[in-house]
């Protein structure tokens, strides 16, 4: 601890930061001229490493021991089983054949009057319609099941996350001692690329629905507990007194008071359970996970762009009804407290029985009739849509290619490529020393040593080089995310027109699955590395942008106005006051961005991006690559884990320096 | 001069033992606080040398039933946590609080509920109330709390909203009244319960002035009807006088003066008291007993008759219009003279003195 401040006021002592970090990038490049190609710990697609076969040998004694070791037997064993069951009961009621019948209990007309019914009793007419047209679209789009299989899966994860999250939200919201404990864990399970855990899952859970149930539920429970957590919060204490000074117990002032009060921030936590619920429900699809991201994955691994655009609108249409009718749920809850008791509950009893009445009938038709069953064949236009997706992407990639190319040689030439030239064709070591000098320069000591330590954990790991390929594509990305999140971000910051045009484009681009990001551009691009990098940005930019236009917002009106009145230009004013004194926003939104951006550099392993991407999806279909795969997991996390230290160092000490001065004498 | 004995206003039964009787109160917010009980450090010096804030240090006092017992600060003076040690809202570190002879800090938490249910009930300055439940509901609540039938629940609680004139808005909801209209089911919802003592912790001061004069009439107007005995917290001077049978002047955390609104403006303790009531028309608040004088040798003494505890302002038309020293009596003994020479005084050089 002496150390690490000794060396901090040591750094802080020396004359001007940035001219120290050019000369360390001046001495790399140097380096690089020199030693260029030497110990770069380059690997072969299907080499191995005697770690990676350890790797695998010891996931074969994993696979092994399923039947005999206690924990599999009296615990994991038992927890597979009992997801296994629950999503394939709910696979029984709506997408798979069931009970010696050829078809699922519910038909299309049962599920759309029961979707339709559940949107009008908790939501409104409106996203009742939406709801309906949505649902008939699945079979219109000829993926009826497919949908069925992937809300299944969603369903049921939401409803076990939610038994899970709220419970735990409503501790965390109560017990500040939780609340501290389970910050970290969220925070981890949070900016754990999610593509990383799915491999090791299969390991314990075996390949199929269990699986996916976990992967879903690690990726959909951070947001139930910390929504509710802090709807539990934030319930006024004046509130919680005043029940306190009556006499309530604390069983009491939670079910009169807490809950109550937080009853629409919790709703707001389900809607965003369900958001990434389905997101991760469709990722799945890597394990075997039934439904749309099958259709989506297999498209992508023969480049079928129309099939894959056609399943990706499915996921979108999906999402946006999820997200409508639980967004209108949470709406009603207030405006019913408003309305008051304007009607009265006898009314609302006579509405919800009529409506699931109807629902009910549509459910026995749907029961009993082949025709409300199955969807109606001459209704299918999936090959309608493909085909117009073909041709779109086609086209696109025909006449739009002179302009596509610019953009991809531009980038690539100018910026992929040196990034990647002289990180993954410097020596180890030399990367690894400049690496720890950055982040002690502009990050912090304790910044320093984790990036020493999981530089050294990704050399242990026997991936360096495809680790650094995909550090180069990553920075390029968080790159162009932090050009667009500056631009567009501060034009949102600065003109409210644009906010109210930009803002719901961005809301929508964040609930959107992240699969689906990857189709369009797929058909503009074609499979290279330079389409998961456009993926990336196009996932990561939301995000920046947001947290840039807040930044900008958050300066203070008067200064602003003194600087327009002292004579500023708009341009002085963006680049004197606005951007220094967002400094911090600016920082989190890089850093922000470059967590989203490295989780979707991952996922474009699938379309050409190479490096660890194509090491993890190599790792599920190659059994002798397990081992690797694993590797590429781990090194993918522990390249997060640095990058995202070295960035909260780096905006700890923009922070300090926008609010304490420079440093103190 | 002398200072008068306590005026007794509303005719105290000053014997009875005291409903509420604080000994030695401390509050201490910060690390062992406990040790820092008893020091003589200022406010200031102890937050320095220990990180500690005392926000109310050895305070006493008693309150009678039936009284209005102001209590009356500059922000930050620590009246908030005075009230609320009262009935441990907040825990205080050191002292007493006897609640009809029964000691409050003894208290285990289940007495301590049954405390709060049925004998001490508390209208909060941002009214506390359930944004999720209709007027009828929130006035309820403290009685659903403590598991009265439904029935007999909402039949109390009609029978109050009543009482605070909230009649019509049973089933509004709190965001749809106005503040003054909101502190209403504050106060309905303290007057459920039907407790010995109702405490305010600066309940109208979020209010515009109009409205908060119209609710200091309507706590003296239930005063009078239901005639319970209230500890009444406020930073404004005027309301301490106009609703205060006696008044607790704080500083720091430190009692400065207790004392009935003549004894506070006619004798203030210190300079900081002086200062506070400096504004105040003396004539408005201290009674003939303050400017009465014993009777000059060859005074005539058949002028008009009246009462010590009369306000100088009321008596001013008596006193001017007669030709002849007014008699100060009570009870038929004469206790002094006041002239037109005295109200002048009063009314036109009070403030220098
Ligand atoms: N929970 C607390 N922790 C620390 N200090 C507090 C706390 N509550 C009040 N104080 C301090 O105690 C003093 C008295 O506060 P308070 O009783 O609210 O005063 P008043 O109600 O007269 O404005 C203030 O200096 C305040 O900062
Ligand atoms: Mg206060």
């Amino acid at each position: 601890m002496t150390a690490a401040s000794a060396t901090t006021s040591f750094a802080a002592r020396l004359p001007a930061r940035r001219y120290l970090v050019a000369l360390v990038i001046a001495f790399w490049a140097a380096g690089w001229v020199l030693l260029r190609g030497r110990d770069t710990l380059a690997l072969g697609g299907a080499e191995l490493t005697p770690l990676h076969s350890w790797l695998n040998a010891a996931m074969d004694a994993i696979d092994d021991s399923r039947n005999s070791n206690p924990i599999f037997l009296y615990f994991i064993n038992y927890i597979r089983l009992f997801l296994d069951e629950a999503v394939t009961f709910v696979q029984a009621l709506i997408s798979q054949p069931a009970m010696d019948r050829p078809l699922p209990v519910l038909g299309w007309l049962g599920v759309v009057g029961l979707a339709t019914a559940i949107a009008l009793l908790y939501g409104n007419v409106r996203v009742a319609l939406l709801t309906a047209a949505g649902f008939l679209s699945f079979g219109v789009l000829g993926l009826w099941q497919e949908s069925m299989d992937t809300l299944a899966l969603t369903l049921t994860a939401v409803a076990l996350s939610l038994a899970v999250g709220v419970p735990l939200g409503v501790w965390a919201g109560l017990s500040d001692r939780f609340h501290r404990l389970v910050t970290p864990v969220l925070d981890f399970m949070q900016t754990m690329p999610t593509f990383v855990y799915l491999a090791p899952l299969t390991l314990f859970f075996l390949i199929g629905p269990a699986s996916a149930t976990v992967a879903t539920m690690i990726y959909a429970i951070p947001p139930a507990i910390r929504i509710t957590a802090h709807g539990i919060r934030q319930v006024s204490p004046d509130t919680l007194e005043a029940g306190a000074s009556l006499g309530a117990t604390s069983a009491q002032a939670l079910r009169h008071v807490r809950l109550p009060m937080a009853r629409q921030t919790i709703i707001v936590g389900v809607n965003q359970t369900i958001m990434a619920a389905l997101s991760m429900a469709t990722i799945a699809a890597l394990i075997d996970a039934p439904g749309l991201g099958q259709t989506v994955l297999k498209a992508l691994q023969t480049l079928d762009v129309g099939t894959a655009f056609n399943a990706g609108l499915a996921i979108v249409i999906m999402a946006v009804v999820l997200d409508r009718v639980t967004s209108a749920a949470s709406r009603r809850v207030e405006a019913a407290r408003r309305a008051g008791r304007l009607r009265t509950v006898r009314g609302r009893r006579l509405e919800v029985a009529g409506v699931l009445g109807v629902a009910a009938v549509l459910g026995y038709l749907s029961y009993t009739y082949v025709w409300a069953a199955e969807f109606p064949i001459e209704a299918n236009l999936g090959s309608y849509v493909r085909r117009a997706a073909d041709a779109v992407s086609l086209w696109a990639q025909d006449n739009l290619v002179a302009y596509t190319d610019i953009v991809k040689n531009l980038l690539t030439n100018g910026l992929l490529n040196p990034f990647q030239t002289v990180l993954a064709g410097s020596p180890w070591w030399l990367v690894t020393a400049v690496a720890v000098a950055v982040a002690l320069l502009v990050g912090s000591a304790r910044a320093a040593l984790v990036t020493a330590v999981g530089l050294l954990l990704v050399v242990v790991l026997g991936l360096w080089q495809d680790s650094m390929v995909t550090l180069a594509s990553t920075l390029v990305a968080t790159v162009l995310v932090m050009l667009l999140g500056m631009v567009a971000g501060v034009w949102m910051g600065r003109s409210d027109r644009a906010d109210m045009v930009l803002r719901p484009v961005l809301d929508a681009g964040q609930t959107m699955p992240a699969f689906v990001y990857l189709v369009p551009i797929l058909g503009l691009f074609g499979p290279t590395r330079f389409t998961a990098i456009i993926a990336a940005v196009v996932f990561a930019a939301p995000v920046a942008i947001k947290l840039v236009a807040e930044g900008i917002r958050g300066v203070s009106a008067t200064t602003v106005e003194a600087a327009t009145s002292a004579g500023a230009s708009t341009w002085q004013l963006i680049s004197k006051v606005q951007l220094p004194m967002a400094r911090s926003a600016v920082t989190l939104a890089a850093s922000q961005g470059l967590i989203y951006v490295l989780s979707m550099v991952v996922v474009g392993g699938l379309v050409g991006a190479g490096a660890l991407g194509y090491d993890v999806v190599a790792g599920f279909s190659q059994h002798q690559l397990r081992g690797k795969g694993l590797a590429a997991g781990i090194a993918i996390v522990v390249l997060g884990i640095v990058l995202d230290r070295v960035m909260r160092a780096a905006t700890q000490r923009a922070d300090q320096a926008a609010h304490g001065g420079s440093h103190q004498h | 001069m002398t200072v008068p004995s306590v005026a007794e206003r509303s005719g105290l039964d000053i014997d009875a033992p005291p409903v509420l009787s604080v000994r030695g109160l401390w509050k201490v917010f910060g690390p062992k606080a406990e040790s820092v009980v008893g020091s003589s450090l200022t406010r200031k010096e102890l937050k320095e040398q220990t990180g500690c804030v005392a926000a109310v240090r050895d305070v006493s006092f008693e309150v009678r039933r039936g009284e209005v017992f102001v209590v009356m600060g500059l922000s930050g003076s620590g009246k908030s946590t005075l009230v609320r040690c009262l009935t441990r809202l907040i825990e205080p570190t050191a002292g007493e609080v006897l609640l009809d002879g029964e000691d409050v800090r003894k208290a285990d938490h289940r007495r301590l509920r049954e405390l709060r249910r049925h004998r001490m009930a508390m209208v909060f300055q941002h009214f506390g109330l359930l944004p999720h439940r209709c007027v009828l509901d929130n006035v309820a609540f403290g009685l659903e709390i403590r598991g009265v039938a439904k029935q007999d629940r909402y039949a109390r609680a009609r029978e109050v909203v009543a009482l605070v004139g909230l009649n019509g808005f049973e089933n509004s909801y709190p965001d749809q009244l106005s503040g003054g209209m909101q502190q209403r089911v504050g106060l309905a919802r303290a007057l459920a319960a039907d407790p010995e003592v109702l405490l305010f912790d600066e309940p109208f001061s979020a209010l515009d002035p109009l409205i908060r004069r119209e609710m200091q009439n309507e706590v003296i107007r239930l005063h009078h009807e239901v005639g319970k005995t209230m500890v009444f917290i406020t930073h404004d001077l005027a309301e301490a006088l106009k609703l205060g049978d006696r008044i607790l002047i704080m500083r720091d955390g430190e009692l400065v003066q207790v004392g009935t609104p003549d004894q506070v403006v006619g004798a203030p303790a210190d300079d900081y008291v002086r200062d506070f009531v400096s504004d105040v028309p003396r004539s408005h608040v201290l009674t003939l007993r303050w400017i009465m004088r014993p009777p000059q040798s060859g005074e005539p003494l058949d002028g008009p008759e009246l009462g010590p505890d009369v306000v100088i302002r009321d008596a001013v038309h008596a006193v001017l219009s007669a030709d002849r020293p007014v008699r100060v009596t009570d009870g038929g003994s004469l206790l002094g003279v006041v002239t037109s020479a005295e109200m002048l005084e009063v009314i036109a050089g009070g403030q220098d003195r």
